[in-house]
């Protein structure tokens, strides 16, 4: 269910995103409340990764992308020139598509993030976030006894896991999810998921999914991207019983490609 | 937009659905045309036939049933198409529902036929019938085209039943205090009007479904009622 009275943790104000001379995104109007999951979805090419990657400026790092208008994060324009974009992605985390746990052990791909950014006093300080971080992403039991093994010997399931792990060990008030399940079995599929219906109690979460199953489950709002454009926005029930728009209709419904 | 989903075999299994659905409307016309018809001429012929043939409207909403769970399960589907599957399964049952109601009143007219002694005390329900069968046979064509404009007149002239059941139950109470032997008798001819009045009610519930499918939402306005025998002291309550 929707929240009483959201917060809006993320404002997007007419962006537009072009690589080169395309243009990807036309003016994109969102808000994206805090303790929800939004869930972004459409075609291949609709945009919706690439409004993801705006949230904690992924694009900067690809050639000729350009980025305008607003986005802002409890209301601080993410691109102001002010904005240190190391510190911004340790508040926005982002889990991708594949797992990519770095060729590391379990303990140090969780205890990265915390060490390069200082948050870690000691030794024991970092035990502990590594700890609990592998708790809430649902994986301490699995490899409290083998954090020393490499995170790429786990499963796929497990893998991914471990990057959300990653993601919240710098304790980050966003995360981004990218196709976080798209490459997992149902099983570590409904674990994922359960997990996010969790972490929702503290972050923002925004995910792309290209399962309308998924969207349905998870989010309580879910947007609809097409051709650049955001179609229709609105609380998961109404989109997925009732959308208003007869393109979210067709999309949701199987209709078009 | 394109109606089609990309997926044509989704389509295959709505429309057989739909047919499905729409058999089972015929069927249940039917039922009720020949029970009213077989109560109004007082013939006795096709009565066990009547009674017998409510299994067929049984088993085929069970199938109904058994086909929509299978298309949720196996396609997941959304928006309209959920609509019109979950309408699928609630206008299945009214329809069976209606069917109950023609094999009931042909079992009533069984006894009428049989008890009955003057014809001069006998009561038509021949003018309500024939706007509830009406009503039934315009509700079908709404379902089945999609059209909530028809649905809705369905709907508005539930009251002119309701209206109509009000008299006639009148009528049958006032037989019942002149002609005191024929209790029995009259006693099924109350049951047979608040049945035909139940029917009314049912078209109204497949209007509200149509609606729905096409809305995504229920009508607004309250049914209209007007049914006083159901305010008035001694009517039965509810079957």
């Amino acid at each position: 269910m929707t929240q009483e009275n959201p917060q809006v943790k993320i404002k997007a104000q007419g962006v537009t995103v072009h690589y080169g001379e395309a243009r990807a995104l036309h003016g994109i109007d969102l808000d994206l409340n805090a303790h929800e999951v939004t869930a972004l979805i459409g075609p291949s090419g609709c945009g919706k990764s690439t409004f993801l990657r705006c949230i904690n400026r992924m694009n900067d790092v690809i050639d000729g992308c350009r980025v305008n208008g607003l986005i802002a994060i409890d209301g601080q324009d993410i691109y102001d020139g002010a904005i240190d974009v190391v510190e911004l992605r340790a508040r926005v985390g982002m889990v991708f598509q594949k797992p990519n746990p770095f060729p590391k052990s379990i303990y140090d791909n969780v205890a990265y993030g915390p060490r390069i950014h200082g948050i870690a006093q000691n030794r024991d300080d970092l035990d502990g976030i590594v700890e609990t971080s592998l708790k809430r992403a649902g994986l301490w039991n699995e490899v409290k006894d083998r954090l020393a093994e490499s995170g790429t010997s786990l499963s796929g399931g497990q893998q991914q896991r471990l990057c959300i792990a990653r993601a919240i060990a710098v304790s980050p008030d966003v995360v981004l999810m990218d196709e976080p399940c798209s490459a997992l079995d149902p099983i570590a599929t409904a674990i994922i998921e359960e997990l996010m219906e969790e972490l929702r109690n503290d972050y923002t979460i925004v995910i792309v999914t290209h399962s309308m199953q998924q969207a349905a489950r998870i989010s309580q709002r879910t947007a609809y991207f097409h051709l650049g454009d955001l179609v229709e926005h609105g609380p998961t029930q109404s989109i997925f019983t009732n959308p208003a728009n007869s393109q979210t209709e067709a999309y949701i419904s199987g209709k078009i490609g | 937009m394109n109606d089609k989903h990309i997926v044509s075999s989704f389509d295959r299994d709505l429309a057989e659905l739909n047919q499905m659905v729409a058999r089972l409307g015929g069927m249940a016309e039917q039922q009720l045309a020949a029970a009213i018809d077989a109560l109004e001429n007082r013939s006795a012929d096709r009565l066990e036939a009547i009674i017998s043939a409510d299994g067929e409207l049984d088993d085929l909403e069970f199938s109904i049933n058994e086909r929509a769970i299978e298309v949720i399960a196996m396609r997941s589907p959304m928006a309209t198409d959920l609509r019109r599957i979950v309408a699928a399964l609630k206008v299945g049952s009214v329809l069976e529902r209606i069917g109950d109601y023609a094999k009931n009143i042909a079992k009533r007219t069984r006894v009428i036929i049989a008890e009955e002694r003057d014809p001069r005390d006998s009561i038509s329900v021949a003018r309500m019938a024939g706007l509830v069968q009406q009503m039934l046979n315009q509700v079908l064509d709404a379902y089945a085209t999609g059209n909530d404009e028809l649905a809705m007149e369905v709907w508005d002239r539930d009251q002119e039943v309701d209206q109509m059941h009000t008299s006639l139950y009148s009528e049958v109470l006032g037989k019942m205090v002149n002609v005191g032997d024929m209790a029995a008798v009259h006693s099924h001819f109350l049951f047979i009007a608040k049945n035909i009045e139940r029917v009314g009610d049912h078209t109204t519930s497949v209007a509200e479904q149509v609606y729905f499918l096409v809305h995504g939402v229920m009508p607004g306005d309250e049914r209209p009622k007007a049914d006083a025998a159901s305010s008035t002291q001694g009517a039965d309550i509810e079957s």
